[in-house]
């Protein structure tokens, strides 16, 4: 059965609307529930602490959506710190534990975390040496994966000198999962607090905050179906955190600031439906993922794929491929693939635009020419077959020109670019 | 055509990719990424190198409705570009890196790469014209608004990279441009003219050499002295901070004798010396240079024609040879007789060559000197 076909995107003719998007890891598209949820509320008014019928209605949004993110999480609701997203749950979590641990024992100077972790953290760690912390970034493994035999030794140097562990869930770029759980099981031998960044984990493995029994967890609503600026930290009550943010005292007077109603319920929304639809989900999106990878490696035999070969749910996040191509340049590629539609990336890096060889990468062994030479599809909820089919048509074409443009222009010796042209 | 518009976050650059659009070419707009750690914000009056910049070419690039990307290039502009400013500098020559910038980067890895990647050309905001000339090779001629001409900057390209390039701007009157940028909704429209050299952010280049040539410099110190009694008048800090023919900035505590001013005439940065006289002793008639670049055929006959010695300098009615081989490097010496001596030739910079409007070649001045007397 044929469609008329109204818009001329639909013919695939690369305008907006036609994208094969595979950079669900960046910003995934939301749940219609979640817009609807979301729009919903922004019809109405009221601050959450204002005291009259209208205060009280948007309070009853902001407290029933804790509810709702605290029972997927496996977290008691007076858990939930409502932040502005990722970012501010990390920095929260990494300055704010430092601080309050310092404060209440000097000697604790030093924070453990790995190489691999989001610039959320590994920023925040290098501001706080700057001042004066200990940072120590521990070493992964050729999958990206934290040899826990390094923490057990960096803690066991020194105990009581630790003011926290911060080690991510999974990693944005690779997409491979740490042991988090027994991260946790050594830290809290010598009584000292865990922090995971949890934004790429929450909604695509299980993720039972009480269970891990970390101290403190980061997600944020975009990654998972909801809006963009609005996230959590999910924080043990005995855990006490010197807040970033100052004034009104909102959230459990760490974090002040008028909470965003809207974005909370659609926030809650979202992690609802994404914690519930998660089994069949990830099973489809992995399914999709293993395709892709059967699918690249026959059209282009020496790609390579980064991170963990296991591709189980424990070692690697179900809808993430991240793919070496040898001998081309991560930009040429990313650029080729736009041209055609087709929607990915080359890291999580970025300052202004200008790309710097992953840092993830480097860490795992890559040196810089391999690390610059990789592109991440990460598929999600929005992708299928279809997709998959675009993506495996066009990339052969793509990585024989991005091949001929080269990986040393504009990075290699001077000589032979201006040979060929001049 | 598929064109990739280099686009420096200026309005040129915004104006001719807009333009290069508006022809039916598909475009991509690309930043020049040139700096490893670029400042924020734009500071002085420069048009390049800040990430305000790099926001201002998206910007533009949304507004015309084209793809935008960042292309890093820091580090070959570091070892093409700001390595061979400071050799050059501290070899007692004085460079021109815009040249430099476009015969090694912007026409070359950045065009190779655009070609590669399935590019027709690449479009600039430069000021020249391009045409196809009777033998069928594409000619570059001066600019219509001789105020902004920069076909000087560009006598380093060759017919194959002219064959790919596109100058949208070169038949248009700057304020032209600029009443188009607003017309267009262009944000750049009002944006300042870069001047100066776009990694020097304070214009200081004596400063940034000291900076950054440090020790690399042999002497340096050293001494300024007389060119007929040799005496020494008086010590510097370094050769590089000095180019053939200025004036100001020598520190000779007192008058030459006969109370006229002091010019430089020479720098040897081996020993150290500058020396300095009177203004007609930098008057010269007679040009070597090498390392030729030719627009198109290499000119067989001596050619009657002009010679442009600096950037926004002037034209000078000159003789041209080309002698194969005899220069210093082995290569191809291009000899330059001007009919009226000029004043201020410093070895290093660009002597570009000119029939008519049209830019025949260029080469590196190596040496001039005065030959002849003149009435």
């Amino acid at each position: 059965m044929t469609h008329p076909t109204t818009t001329p995107d639909a013919a695939g003719g690369g305008g907006p609307g036609a994208e094969v998007y595979l950079d669900h890891a960046a910003s995934t598209p939301m749940y219609p529930e979640a817009i609807a949820a979301m729009t919903e509320q922004l019809g109405r008014v009221g601050n959450p602490s204002s005291l009259h019928a209208s205060g009280r209605a948007t309070r009853r949004v902001v407290e029933e959506s804790r509810e709702t993110i605290a029972r997927a999480l496996n977290a008691r609701p007076g858990e939930v710190v409502f932040t502005s997203g990722g970012t501010e749950s990390d920095n929260l979590a990494v300055k704010g534990l430092y601080w309050s641990r310092r404060e209440a024992d000097p000697r604790r100077s030093r924070i453990l975390s790995t190489s691999v972790e989001h610039h959320a953290v590994l920023d925040s760690l290098q501001w706080l040496e700057e001042r004066g912390a200990e940072v120590e970034l521990l070493p992964v493994d050729r999958c990206g994966r934290l040899e826990l035999g390094t923490l057990r030794e960096a803690i066991e140097r020194d105990p009581e000198s630790v003011a926290l562990v911060t080690v991510m869930w999974a990693n944005n770029e690779v997409g491979t999962v740490q042991p988090v759980a027994e991260v946790v099981e050594i830290a809290h031998r010598h009584g000292i607090p865990v922090h995971t960044d949890a934004v790429q984990a929450v909604g695509q493995i299980p993720v039972d905050f009480a269970a891990t029994g970390v101290d403190a967890l980061t997600l944020t609503a975009h990654k998972l179906g909801g809006p963009i600026g609005v996230g959590a930290l999910v924080v043990r009550r005995e855990i006490a955190l010197t807040p970033l943010l100052h004034g009104g005292g909102q959230e459990r007077d760490v974090r002040s600031g008028t909470v965003d109603a809207p974005a909370i319920r659609g926030f809650a929304t979202a992690v609802e439906l994404a914690v519930k639809r998660r089994p069949e989900y990830a099973a489809r999106v992995a399914a999709l993922r293993d395709d892709l990878l059967d699918r690249v490696s026959e059209v282009v035999p020496d790609a390579v794929l980064n991170g963990d070969r296991d591709c189980s749910l424990t070692n690697r996040l179900p809808g993430n491929a991240h793919i070496r191509f040898p001998g081309c340049e991560g930009d040429s590629l990313l650029m080729l693939l736009d041209a055609r539609g087709i929607e990915c990336s080359t890291g999580s890096a970025c300052s202004a635009g200008v790309p710097q060889p992953s840092h993830v990468l480097l860490a795992m062994g890559a040196d810089e020419v391999a690390a610059r030479s990789a592109l991440r599809f990460s598929l999600g909820h929005t992708t299928t077959e279809a997709d998959v089919d675009r993506l495996v048509e066009a990339i052969a074409p793509v990585v024989e020109r991005a091949r001929a443009a080269g990986i040393a222009s504009g990075f290699g010796p001077a000589s032979s670019a201006t040979a060929k042209v001049g | 055509m598929r064109v990739l518009a280099a686009m420096s976050g200026g309005v040129d650059s915004a104006v001719a990719a807009a333009r290069a659009a508006e022809m039916g070419h598909d475009v991509t707009g690309i930043h020049l990424a040139l700096s490893r750690n670029p400042k924020s914000y734009r500071t002085g009056a420069r048009g390049c190198c800040t990430i305000e910049d790099s926001n201002d070419a998206r910007r533009a690039a949304d507004v015309i409705g084209i793809p935008f990307y960042v292309w890093d290039m820091s580090e070959r502009f570091h070892e093409d570009v700001v390595e061979d400013f400071m050799t050059e500098y501290a070899e007692g020559r004085t460079p021109n890196p815009c040249l430099r910038c476009n015969e090694k980067i912007k026409f070359a890895a950045v065009l190779e790469r655009a070609l590669a990647l399935g590019f027709d050309a690449v479009a600039t905001g430069h000021y020249a014209r391009l045409e196809t000339g009777a033998d069928g090779l594409v000619e570059m001629h001066r600019a219509v608004d001789m105020g902004k001409d920069q076909s000087y900057v560009l006598g380093v390209l060759t017919q194959e990279q002219l064959r790919a390039s596109l100058f949208p701007l070169g038949d248009s009157r700057k304020e032209d441009v600029r009443t188009e940028a607003e017309r267009r909704g262009l944000s750049v429209a009002k944006k300042p003219d870069s001047h100066d050299i776009c990694f020097i952010s304070d214009g200081d280049t004596g400063g940034w050499l000291q900076e950054k040539l440090g020790e690399r410099v042999p002497v340096a110190s050293g001494e300024i002295r007389d060119h007929a009694t040799g005496e020494v008048l008086g010590t510097h800090e370094g050769t590089y901070r000095y180019t053939i023919g200025q004036r100001k900035g020598l520190r000779i505590g007192r008058p030459a004798q006969d109370g006229r001013p002091r010019f430089v005439l020479d720098i040897e940065p081996v020993s150290g010396t500058v020396t300095v006289g009177p203004r007609e002793e930098l008057t010269v008639d007679h040009i070597a240079a090498f390392r030729p670049r030719w627009c198109g055929t290499v000119p067989a006959e001596p050619l009657e024609g002009t010679v442009q010695l600096r950037a926004h300098g002037d034209e000078h009615r000159a003789t041209v040879r080309v002698s194969p081989g005899s220069a210093r490097d082995g290569g191809d010496e291009v000899v330059v007789e001007l009919h009226e001596p000029a004043q201020g030739i410093a070895p290093g910079q660009a002597a570009v060559i000119y029939d008519g409007t049209r830019v025949v070649g260029s080469a590196t001045i190596t040496a001039a000197t005065r030959r002849r007397r003149h009435a």
